[in-house]
């Protein structure tokens, strides 16, 4: 097989990466900076007998990706911030009746319409906390366009594997950047489906869960007649208002993921082991706070980073360590300071966080992050 | 027939109240399928949020019940997932035409192949009788103290005109002809729908005076046209009359038929 080289987009490799992952099915609603990945996929899906639909909004659109999952088509519905806003309901509902969906968020500046041209960061808890309810949910986030492909495809994977919705939170950098990548040949790549009963119809209930806590998932049509529905239900599916029944249902839902978290809760380390002054961030601002780092290790300065990957479920024990370590922990994202409040918490006093904040639509740039280091000694 | 085999005996009794025209509607919809024959494998009924939106619980199909307005596109995605299903929206006139407006629209745009049936009820049945876009104006409703002020959507004229192939209303007095509408409603490829006046005593009758559930569907008797007769008829006599029957059977192409051949000619180049 010759090798897959390309000069990439960071929307081009997701709309490449969700097809590589099986997606079979797009749903979806113009918005910059996104609508590369449904440009993409418009034309290449039916090339591979898949389907791509543009919705007449966000939330149909959210809605369709659920129902053709729960017809057995892997589904990827991508937007920005706007249409992120207006697919909340619908992610809880995929969330609650735990329907594997993979949703792009390319963030751009907020509130409202916002700076739809420009990158943020700034939806980092929405993508956790935007539907209502407590809710167990997967948000990763790609730096490059190499890893935005791989990040894809640990999407639809996590999603199918854990019956969660997972969103891929980029932002614009990563979103339109162009990179040179070699994709991996598709037979070196795992790829996960979601477990399928192996009772019969007459004996499955939908919603039991045995010690893995993920139930296996009948597609419809395929001979297991049950009831999907966003009301709380009990192991039938069925609604109930018995509060024994509810309380099992809702602490499976959101303790599920925590079984997993190891294997879920990814990040990078770069020159940690001798560090005394700490950087925690991600996506596009990693990218400018590697390069700060590497100008003022130049300069004698023992400084380290985490680059957080999956932020939710988020890297708290890692990041613990990490304060325990370092006498700083500073925090650069293209917002107010949201993940630096998750830092704080996390490092419970331990070492002293420093945000590096900015909304004004321009990203964060390596002589900003190499002040904050500088001041840190 | 025996309505007993496509129904989920241990959910019942149902949720809705004595004289709710809903009920009726459902053995109507089991009276089709079974006329047609379809495999309950093959069946999915989705539907919204509401009292008509209840419908999926008791019924041995795969059956979906989304969030509110929302059904059309869940529908939507399960279709083109799986086109070999026979996929059935059963819908609230809040549900479909004010929250879901959107959606019903469009999906009629696209012909694609639902059925949907909005049960009209004229209100809010669920929540407790706020006015509908669907409520006369002048009636009543708990949201509309002075009477409804706003105009209703013709839910045929609207899916007409936005393209769907099959257009059909009906009342639950005449349950046959409701149900041989519905027949032909599923039969039929592309988008279709049956707007089903459903009467609902408890959160629209009792504050309009209506009388009981059965002298509402009583009084649907009364107001009842046939289409026939209707274009016989002046608007001045249709004044507050329900016109039953098949509005439009027209043939269109069907969304996921075109979608399948674009398939097919992508995969060529
Ligand atoms: C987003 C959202 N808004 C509001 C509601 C509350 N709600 C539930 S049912 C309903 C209206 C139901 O009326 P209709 O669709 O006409 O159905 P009916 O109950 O009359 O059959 C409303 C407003 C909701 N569930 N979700
Ligand atoms: S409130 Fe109205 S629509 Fe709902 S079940 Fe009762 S009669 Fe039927």
């Amino acid at each position: 097989m010759k090798p897959r080289t390309y000069m990439m987009q960071g929307n081009v490799a997701v709309a490449e990466g969700a097809i590589d992952a099986g997606c079979r099915f797009f749903a979806g609603y113009p918005i910059t900076p996104s609508s590369e990945i449904g440009e993409t996929l418009s034309k290449r899906l039916p090339e591979i007998g898949g389907k791509f639909i543009q919705m007449e909004d966000e939330i149909s659109a959210m809605g369709a990706v659920i129902g053709a999952s729960l017809g057995g088509v892997k589904s990827l519905t991508a937007t920005s911030g706007p249409g992120f806003s207006l697919k909340q309901e619908n992610i809880g509902y995929a969330s609650i009746t735990e329907v594997p969906v993979v949703i792009v968020n390319v963030m751009r500046g907020g509130p409202s319409t916002g700076l739809p041209t420009l990158p943020s960061q700034s939806d980092v808890m929405q993508a956790r906390w935007g539907t209502h309810g407590d809710h167990p949910i997967i948000v990763l986030t790609p730096a490059t366009v190499r890893e935005t492909y791989d990040m894809t495809i640990q999407a639809f994977n996590m999603s199918e594997k854990y019956r969660v919705p997972v969103i891929l939170l980029m932002d614009e950098i990563i979103g339109h950047v162009y990179e040179k990548v070699t994709l991996p040949n598709i037979d070196e790549l795992t790829i996960i489906n979601r477990k399928k009963p192996t009772c019969s119809a007459q004996e499955y209930l939908p919603y039991i869960a045995d010690e893995t806590l993920i139930p296996p998932m009948a597609n419809f049509g395929e001979g297991y007649r049950y009831h999907v529905t966003g009301l709380v239900h009990d192991e039938t599916g069925f609604p109930t208002n018995k509060t024994d029944q509810i309380e099992v249902m809702l602490n499976r839902l959101n303790s599920k993921l925590d079984k997993y978290s190891d294997e879920i809760i990814q990040y990078e380390d770069t020159f940690t082991e001798d560090a005394k002054i700490g950087i925690v961030t991600y996506g596009s601002s990693a990218r400018s706070s590697k390069n700060a780092m590497r100008k003022a290790r130049e300069q004698g300065i023992p400084v380290g980073m985490i680059r957080i990957q999956t932020l939710w479920p988020f890297p708290t024990e890692r990041i613990y360590e990490f304060g325990r370590q370092v006498s700083h922990i500073i925090v650069p994202e293209l917002n107010l300071g949201q993940i630096a409040h998750e830092v704080e918490h996390a490092v419970k006093g331990a070492a002293e966080v420093v945000p590096v904040n900015k909304i004004n639509g321009d990203p964060i740039h390596p002589e900003e992050v190499l002040l904050k280091i500088k001041e840190c000694i | 027939m025996d309505y007993l085999q496509y129904l989920r005996l241990d959910k019942f009794p149902h949720i809705w109240c004595a004289g709710c025209g809903d009920g009726i509607a459902l053995k109507a919809i089991l009276r089709a399928v079974h006329n047609i024959g379809w495999e309950k494998d093959n069946i999915a009924m989705v539907s919204g949020i509401g009292c008509s939106s209840r419908t999926p619980g008791y019924v041995d199909f795969n059956t979906l019940h989304t969030t509110h307005g929302r059904a059309i596109p869940f529908a939507t995605g399960l279709k083109m997932a799986r086109p070999e299903m026979n996929v059935i929206v059963v819908s609230g006139d809040g549900d479909a035409t004010a929250i879901g407006g959107n959606h019903l629209i469009h999906a009629a745009r696209r012909n694609i192949d639902l059925t949907v049936l909005i049960y009209n009820n004229h209100i809010y049945g669920m929540t407790g009788g706020q006015v509908s876009p669907e409520t006369p104006m002048g009636d009543f409703a708990t949201t509309a103290p002075y009477g409804a002020m706003e105009n209703n959507f013709d839910i045929s004229g609207l899916t007409i005109a936005a393209g769907a192939s099959f257009v059909a209303r009906c009342t639950v007095y005449h349950a046959n002809l409701l149900g041989k509408l519905i027949e032909k409603a599923l039969s039929k490829k592309g988008f279709s729908l049956v707007e089903v006046m459903s009467p609902c005593p408890t959160a629209y009758g009792k504050i309009n005076k209506k009388g009981t559930g059965n002298e509402m569907i009583l009084n649907q008797k009364q107001l009842a046209v046939r289409v026939e007769r209707a274009k016989t008829m002046s608007p001045e006599e249709l004044k507050n009359k329900i016109i039953i029957g098949t509005i439009i059977d027209r043939e269109l192409p069907e969304y996921v038929n075109t979608y399948e051949k674009i398939i097919s000619q992508a995969q060529r180049r």
